[in-house]
């Protein structure tokens, strides 16, 4: 399955007039995103093409060493990013930090284990950023809902905290329902998956001319493994970030 | 002594909700009184250690409170919040959730009658409650935990005035039936003459008098 195509940056370029009509309909719309789509476009030229020689030189050393670097700095600044999404939750970050780092371990040492892709460059670079990726927005979506619920419900949680109920307990509810919302919008895209949209990998293969089967199979193997790895991130980011609502008397902070 | 308060001050920012407040809480019925904002209710969250005070120390029974686990703590005293808030579910499985958490046994028809429900109110869901039906609820979850000591928040703000009267003749019932101590907060004074022996009474954050019912509230 490894065909190969050649893109130019005459292509890329061309691919621009479609963000240029984006611009036109924001302006003649007035929903004032002109500045967001320039910076967008700017940012995913730079980020992507740095990324894509960072890939190139870790493809070429060929050592497992650089692959773990590159991906604990994109389980960092995974967390970074979704922090900011869950900013009622108290000291986010190390919940997330360990979510992202567990969910990619676990995923790729069991792709690997399992057999599916071999420990080489070539593999864990894309599969380990999808899984990240994907992880981190699971994640930031169950926090910011944790964080929502907690400050809605504070009243229902006291009265449980007032029978004597654990922090745990008090916080079942609403740990369970954000990490429901964390994790369903990724189980509803598999549910439809093929038939509303081609998922990014299967379009990438196609294009690049790979068999139809063997696309389908490799999307098949990610989807799969993003199940695994948005449950496990999302499952660690609720289960540890609940508790930086209470104090060890098992009180409900409060926040500022 | 139920209760001891010394010197507790509590601040949220820059307010002091509670300062330097000191008070004896003997067993039996007392009322917290005193105008809104006057720090009632955040007193009643520090006698189950929902809160804890900044400075200053509280005793129960002889022992600082700091010294008791806040989970078998909360058990025995147990706090009815001034808004209903029940766990999804029936009448009973509330009943049931209580009583578990305490380790009792649980006789559903025993607690919803001192609370002034009927026995069919167990099978009943709580979404379907009116705000009055939902106190009692409360109450007789609270009960379930057969506790030593009821912390009752406002316990008929929300109600009107029947089901008013309806809450307090079952607390006044309750007093009655149960070896157990009220610590009442109200905002009506009136209210503190018909559930209560003495009174602790809050103006701003300091205690204002404290003592037997018509000497605090004069």
């Amino acid at each position: 399955m490894s065909t190969s195509i050649h893109v130019s940056l005459g292509q890329v370029a061309a691919a621009l007039a479609l963000v240029a009509l984006a611009a036109a309909i924001s302006f003649w719309r007035r929903t004032d995103l002109e500045g967001d789509i320039a910076v967008a476009t700017v940012r995913s030229l730079v980020q992507l093409t740095a990324i894509g020689y960072a890939i190139k030189l870790i493809f070429e050393a060929d050592t497992i060493w650089l692959v773990l670097v590159l991906l604990s700095v994109m389980v960092v600044f995974g967390a970074i990013t979704a922090r900011s999404r869950a900013k009622k939750v108290p000291s986010a970050f190390w919940p997330l930090l360990i979510g992202l780092a567990i969910a990619a371990a676990s995923t790729l040492g069991l792709v690997v284990a399992l057999g599916i892709f071999e420990a080489t460059p070539r593999y864990l670079v894309p599969v380990g950023g999808m899984m990240i990726g994907n992880a981190m927005t699971a994640s930031a979506v169950a926090l910011n809902r944790l964080g929502d619920e907690v400050s809605e419900s504070r009243a229902a949680i006291e009265a449980t905290l007032a029978l004597g109920a654990t922090a745990r307990e008090a916080a079942a509810p609403f740990v369970r329902r954000a990490l429901r919302s964390g994790t369903i919008a990724l189980i509803d895209s598999t549910k439809t998956t093929g038939l509303i949209f081609f998922p990014g990998t299967m379009v990438g293969m196609l294009l690049a001319g790979a068999e139809p089967t063997d696309a389908v199979r490799l999307q098949l193997i990610l989807l799969y493994a993003l199940l695994g790895s948005t449950a496990i991130a999302a499952l660690i980011a609720t289960g540890l970030a609940y508790r930086n609502f209470f104090t060890p008397a098992q009180q409900l902070r409060e926040l500022g | 002594m139920l209760f001891e308060l010394r010197d507790v001050s509590l601040a949220r920012g820059d307010r002091k909700v509670l300062d330097v407040v000191s008070a004896d809480i003997h067993a039996g019925a007392t009322a917290i009184v005193g105008p809104s904002g006057s720090g009632k209710s955040t007193l009643l969250r520090l006698l189950n250690r929902l809160a804890d005070p900044d400075s200053g120390t509280i005793a129960y029974r002889d022992r600082p409170l700091a010294e008791y686990d806040p989970l078998t703590l909360r058990r025995e005293v147990s706090l009815v919040p001034q808004l209903p808030s029940l766990l999804e579910g029936t009448v009973e499985s509330n009943l049931a959730y209580a009583a578990g958490l305490a380790g009792k046994e649980l006789d559903p028809k025993r607690c919803l009658g001192l609370a002034g429900l009927g026995a069919e109110f167990a099978e009943r869901d709580v979404g379907k409650l009116s705000v009055g039906e939902q106190q009692r609820a409360m109450l007789a979850r609270a009960l379930a935990q057969e506790p030593a000591v009821l912390l009752l928040d406002e316990p008929t703000s929300a109600l009107d005035h029947g089901a008013r009267d309806a809450i307090e003749a079952t607390l006044a019932k309750l007093r009655g039936e149960l070896d157990i101590s009220l610590i009442v907060v109200s905002h009506d004074p009136e209210q503190a003459r018909r559930l209560a022996a003495r009174a602790v009474r809050l103006e701003a954050g300091r205690v204002a008098a404290c003592g037997a019912l018509e000497e605090a509230l004069a």
